[in-house]
């Protein structure tokens, strides 16, 4: 449905996209991270046409959005977007939503139907007379969405939906957004910069950062798969070690890392430099057992001492140095039970599947 | 003091039995007034969108223009008009000196500055998202336009309402553009400065007090209608 061919933007002096390559299929979730400022909204006020790339093309469907005598406001009628603040109109729920409609000249007996059909959608029939701007975050926000669905769009673009609501507020948009998805075929592009919220809506996802898009692929991709350090410090990787191959046989690697051995999974072969990722939750900790009992088929058992143990919502976070600092999240209740602290000798259990291994350019 | 009582009490009574003369100076202002106003308005509110909406070299220095003539002296505008609609001006041909309708066309060049100024200031008020969300929405530029405007309504109607209230207290213009002649472009301010020179402060009074209650009307509609629509 869109393909982006180096897409760059200036602001000025400022590069602030350098070469966007981006495919969106039709009917796909595909969801941009990336830490504020990094690109996202320029990228998909470029889609929306609402801002002219510096260079490179952009198709819609297949046609060129930027060639001569291209309708702009034939292809921005195909897509819709909602804006992080939500603007609404000093004017009636009803009457907010209907715009799009009216641009169109669609007759008023449609545009009330519509409208009451994107309300209910939305759930917020029982405001359609309100005016809008006395709505709360949450309401303004569903408005915004009902207001680019009752136009029905072939592309929705959202630019961080739930970046300034409550956690309720922000579940709710988040069903809307799978169920629009799901029962309307629309395809969608959201941009957001909580990798949870992209981790839960997406099909794919793609990782923009200082204007470029440094990795494009599955959840499985950019949450286990990080093409680099700063992506998998921002997709959550507390874990990144450096570390040789050692030796390799059939792909079941042994690396060291400061002179302790892990084993993992990798085609590179001995003697390549590498960097090991690993997610915190991958990682599980027990209390070292007494000669011969309690012997795990886990490959990497690791003995260290904790360092460092911070609350983290319902967990904790545990940092380890075994021989290199290890971070592992654990519930509260197994931290008690364990009688986790400072100082306190653990072992420290790993797969070998569930360490990434990047290798580090030459 | 007992004078002004007196005065008032005179005044009133002109009020209150519809005095022809004073009824006549009352509804000739606020025909030239709301003429201009009206006139004013057609030509600063899409002239304001047009300022807002599109960026040019000099354009704060267009606006600063635009501010310094708020408070161009009204004799300078009747001057200015005076030497354009005088029989050897370039439209002395149009016969509009010491006319209603000059004194309209005076009024407008004087209100319009005040009016185009405050104008560019409400658009300027509106959500800049609010354009954008427009646009992403399918309007054409002239329905993004034209919706904007409506969003600024209320701040567009009290600048229109500034302009009415300086067409209707300016004395410059009416004096030198209408002349102050009875019965035909004599009007509330022209009046009061001849009447009090002649010594008739009861019709003075009365004009006077006509004066503040057109602004007392103006103002409170505006405060009614800005509170059944605003939030």
């Amino acid at each position: 449905m869109i393909r982006l061919r180096g897409i760059t933007k200036k602001f000025g002096k400022t590069d602030v996209l350098k070469g966007i390559d981006l495919e969106i299929k039709d009917g796909e979730i595909f969801t941009l991270i990336g830490p504020s400022g990094s690109g996202k909204t320029t990228i998909l006020r470029i889609i929306d046409l609402l801002e002219k790339p510096t260079s490179g093309t952009y198709f819609f469907d297949g046609a060129d959005t930027q060639e001569p005598g291209a309708d702009e406001l034939a292809f921005r009628r195909r897509i819709a977007m909602v804006f992080q603040k939500p603007a609404v109109l000093n004017t009636t729920v009803d009457e907010n939503i209907a715009f799009g409609l009216k641009f169109r000249h669609t007759g008023t007996a449609e545009i009330a139907k519509q409208v009451a059909s994107a309300l209910e959608l939305v759930g917020l029939s029982h405001l359609s007379g309100r005016r809008a701007v006395t709505l709360s975050g949450g309401e303004m926000q569903r408005v915004a969405l009902a207001r680019a669905m009752v136009t029905t769009p072939e592309l929705l673009l959202m630019d961080e939906p739930t970046a300034n609501l409550d956690p309720v507020s922000s579940e709710m948009i988040e069903l809307l957004i799978k169920r629009i998805n799901t029962e309307h075929k629309t395809t969608i592009i959201l941009a957001t910069h909580d990798m949870a919220q992209g981790q839960r809506l997406a099909d794919r996802i793609g990782v923009i950062m200082d204007g470029g898009l440094v990795q494009q692929g599955t959840i499985q991709d950019i949450f286990f798969r990080p093409n680099g350090q700063k992506i998998a410090r921002f997709v959550g990787i507390d874990s990144i070690m450096t570390g040789i191959v050692t030796k390799n046989t059939d792909g079941h690697a042994f690396i060291d890392v400061n002179g302790v051995c892990i084993e993992a999974i990798t085609p590179l072969q001995s003697p390549a430099r590498v960097e090991l990722y690993l997610r915190p939750e991958e990682v599980t900790i027990s209390l070292p057992a007494p000669s011969g009992q309690g012997v795990k088929s886990t490959r990497n058992r690791l003995s260290g001492t904790i360092t460092k143990i911070l609350p983290n919502g319902p967990f904790m976070r545990v940092t380890i140095d075994c021989g290199f600092p290890l971070v592992a999240l654990v519930t509260r209740l197994s931290s008690e039970d364990l009688h986790l602290a400072v100082g306190t000798a653990v072992i420290a259990e790993i797969k070998a599947t569930a360490i990434h291994v990047h290798a580090i350019p030459s | 003091m007992s004078d002004i009582a007196s005065g008032f009490a005179q005044a009133v009574n002109l009020i209150v039995t519809l005095n022809p003369e004073v009824m006549q100076i009352a509804l000739l202002s606020l025909y030239i007034s709301f003429s201009a106003t009206i006139l004013a308005a057609c030509i600063s509110i899409p002239l304001g969108g047009l300022i807002h909406f599109h960026e040019f070299h000099g354009k704060a220095a267009l606006l600063t223009i635009i501010q310094t003539l708020y408070s161009v002296p009204t004799v300078v505008v009747g001057l200015l008009i005076y030497l354009f609609i005088s029989r050897s001006g370039p439209l002395g041909f149009l016969g509009l000196l010491f006319t209603p309708e000059g004194m309209i066309l005076g009024q407008t060049v004087l209100i319009i500055p005040i009016m185009l100024g405050l104008v560019v200031t409400a658009l300027g008020g509106v959500d800049k998202n609010i354009r954008d969300t427009l646009l992403s929405l399918g309007a054409t530029e002239f329905q993004g336009i034209f919706q904007i405007i409506r969003e600024a309504r209320f701040a567009i109607l009290s600048a229109v309402i500034l302009g009415f209230g300086r067409a209707i207290s300016e004395v410059g213009v009416a004096m030198m553009i209408g002349g102050n002649i009875a019965g035909e472009t004599r009007v509330l301010t022209t009046a009061i400065a001849l009447q009090t020179g002649m010594g008739d402060f009861p019709f003075s009074i009365a004009l006077g007090l006509i004066l503040l209650a057109i602004a007392l009307v103006v103002v409170v509609c505006l405060n009614l209608v800005t509170r059944r629509y605003a939030a």
